[in-house]
């Protein structure tokens, strides 16, 4: 997440901050002064420390030990053995590298379709929201109830609306308006997929919105004036005006919700109560499974140090692509 | 600038389509809430045709309700208090200094963020459990364990959020006070906190949010004595019996705190988000 567009720059407001990192800095008077920002950051650092880079560190060690249940108890006893587990669980001739593989190209299948169809309702909200109207406040507070909800309140609501014999859906579509003869399952099968997209798209598409809208307070409206005085229709001026102006935010945006949705836990745990079907067996709910259903805990962390790495090499070409994209803009 | 009539309907058909599949799940949640166990047991109405209160009462008894309440409550209150006072500190440091080591910080404070909370789960898991066999420090299965994971989990994005807010408060403020001989304390204390009160409020509710919501961590680090509502919801599923509308009910009551609080200060949100994300 090395840029300029996420890393919380200071002095942003001050008209003259061309490169705040050189702008004189605020003069330390004694040595006493200059110890202050690490005391100000210590408590942050400390539980950063302990609760994220330490266990990054011990997952990184436990998956090259051989940490199954029987020394899952002590893990001093747990004999090292390197790679083995990586070995075995990516070996995609085997059946665990196998079923990792099927996993993973429905997380990413889900990341993609989820995260896409969140981004197109939240730009569709920010930007019909843009001019003010009766009732738009309401509106906004309404489209923003999913994101607030917790995550289990929403995702149990949409397990009752999907069940076969009881569910809004079914109801719907079969006894109301006859489409299928047949009340399908949607929580097992092929169609549990979809299920879990639509429940994730209504979940994050709120987050979309929120963060596009307040992109579009950014863009001044003196440069719609001007280009519907060049005679711009609505779709130009999305365009040539609102997409350019909401491109730094977009950046920061689709890679946030890349990288949740692509994480996802909660979702399918809550929906399919913590068995999900292999039609929607998301990566983390694979390891999840697979390391507490064996007790073998080296490789569900060398699966976990497997998705983190594909997941900032992911996010360092994202990086660097759009990076460049914007050099060659300037 | 005028409307055009293409774009008024485009805009009412967007915002109809919009409105409906936000609305209907809650009104789905809030309709089956009033329905006696056998209307929802019995295929689906969409109208209430015995509304009943009595769902809200029996919630409290099929699962020990009360308690993951409050269990929810003091774990995510302290989370969300801690998590703001450890984040109002280090992002005046952020703020207002310019230190070796300010940049790295910022990244890997956000970048943790982003990391898949099941790689952070295995190892925190046995830490726990093997801190507690090693010292008797009992975080596993304690409500003190979900504090310290949760507040952690609230600090990137806290930090991240406040850090605008500093910066957007001039630093004339803090020079005045300072030739009034003001210490850097008092100066995050009298001048800085006073102006950025509101986006102090948003980063509480969002801790709270953050730490009332998360499912992955509470499914594994509570016990029956320690569960939190994330889990508890789930007890209303029986071997037996499906409680729909128990369930339903239980979801409306752990939801309206913090859809209110949330929707009270969501201008704040966009207010840090339009400072803190937007550059």
């Amino acid at each position: 997440m090395a840029t300029s567009t996420t890393a919380p720059d200071a002095d942003r407001r001050e008209p003259r901050a061309g490169s705040p990192a050189r702008r004189p800095a605020r003069r330390p008077r004694g040595p006493r002064r200059s110890l202050l920002p690490y005391l100000l950051l210590a408590p942050a650092i400390v539980l950063e420390l302990a609760i994220h880079v330490i266990p990054m560190v011990v997952g990184v060690w436990m998956s090259m030990l051989e940490l199954t249940q029987f020394h899952i108890r002590d893990w001093s006893t747990a004999p090292f053995i390197g790679f083995e587990n990586y070995r075995a669980t990516l070996d995609l001739n085997s059946a665990a590298g196998k079923e990792l593989l099927h996993s993973f190209w429905i997380t990413l299948a889900y990341s993609v379709l989820s995260v896409g169809f969140a981004w197109l309702l939240g730009i569709s909200a920010a930007v019909v929201l843009q001019r003010p109207f009766r009732g738009r406040a309401i509106l906004r507070a309404l489209f923003l109830t999913p994101y607030a909800l917790p995550v289990y309140a929403a995702v149990i609501t949409w397990s009752f609306l999907l069940q076969r014999d009881t569910g809004l859906v079914n109801h719907v579509l079969v006894d109301q308006l006859g489409l299928l003869g047949e009340r399908p399952f949607w929580l097992i099968g092929d169609n549990s997929f979809w299920s879990l997209l639509v429940v994730s798209v209504w979940r994050n598409w709120p987050f979309a919105f929120l963060c596009l809208m307040a992109g579009l307070q950014n863009v001044p409206g003196e440069m719609y004036e001007a280009a519907a005085i060049d005679g711009a229709g609505f779709w130009r001026r999305l365009r040539s005006v609102t997409l350019p102006m909401l491109r730094p935010v977009n950046l920061v945006l689709l890679l946030v919700l890349f990288l949740w949705t692509f994480n996802d836990f909660n979702t399918p745990f809550v929906l399919f109560g913590g068995s999900a079907p292999e039609q929607a067996d998301l990566i983390s709910i694979h390891i999840y499974r697979s390391s507490f259903k064996t007790w073998d805990f080296g490789s569900g962390s060398a699966m976990s140090v497997a998705l983190l790495l594909f997941l900032l090499v992911v996010s360092a070409v994202y990086l660097l692509i759009t990076n460049r994209r914007r050099d060659d803009h300037a | 600038m005028r409307e055009t009539a293409g774009e008024r309907w485009g805009r009412r058909i967007v915002l109809t389509l919009l409105t409906l599949f936000v609305v209907i799940p809650l009104y789905v949640m809030v309709t089956s809430a009033v329905k006696p166990l056998q209307d929802v047991q019995n295929g689906f109405t969409w109208w209430p045709s015995r509304p009943t209160l009595q769902p809200f009462v029996d919630m409290w008894s099929t699962v020990p309700l009360a308690r993951y309440l409050v269990n929810s409550l003091v774990v995510s209150t302290i989370a969300a208090v801690c998590s703001v006072a450890v984040a109002i500190f280090a992002a005046f440091a952020v703020s207002r200094y310019r230190f070796r080591g300010r940049g790295v910080f910022s990244v890997t404070v956000l970048s943790t963020q982003m990391f898949p909370g099941i790689l952070f789960l295995l190892p925190l898991f046995l830490i726990y459990v093997n801190l507690g066999n090693a010292t008797g420090i009992e975080l596993y299965a304690s409500r003190t364990g979900l504090v310290i994971t949760y507040l952690t989990f609230s600090l990137p994005f806290s930090i991240w959020m406040l850090v605008g807010y500093f910066d957007s408060i001039p630093r004339g403020l803090d020079e005045a006070a300072q030739v009034d001989g003001a210490g850097p304390l008092r100066i995050l204390f009298q001048v800085i906190l006073p102006a950025a009160v509101p986006g102090v409020v948003a980063v509480t509710v969002y801790a709270f949010m953050t730490a009332w919501g998360e499912v992955l961590f509470a499914s594994v680090m509570t016990d029956e004595g320690s569960r939190t509502l994330a889990v508890g919801l789930q007890g209303y599923s029986t071997q037996f019996n499906v409680y729909w509308n128990q369930i339903m009910a239980a979801s409306l009551v752990v939801s309206i705190p913090v859809v209110v609080g949330f929707l009270a200060l969501q201008r704040y949100f966009v207010a840090g988000l339009t400072a803190g994300a937007v550059k």
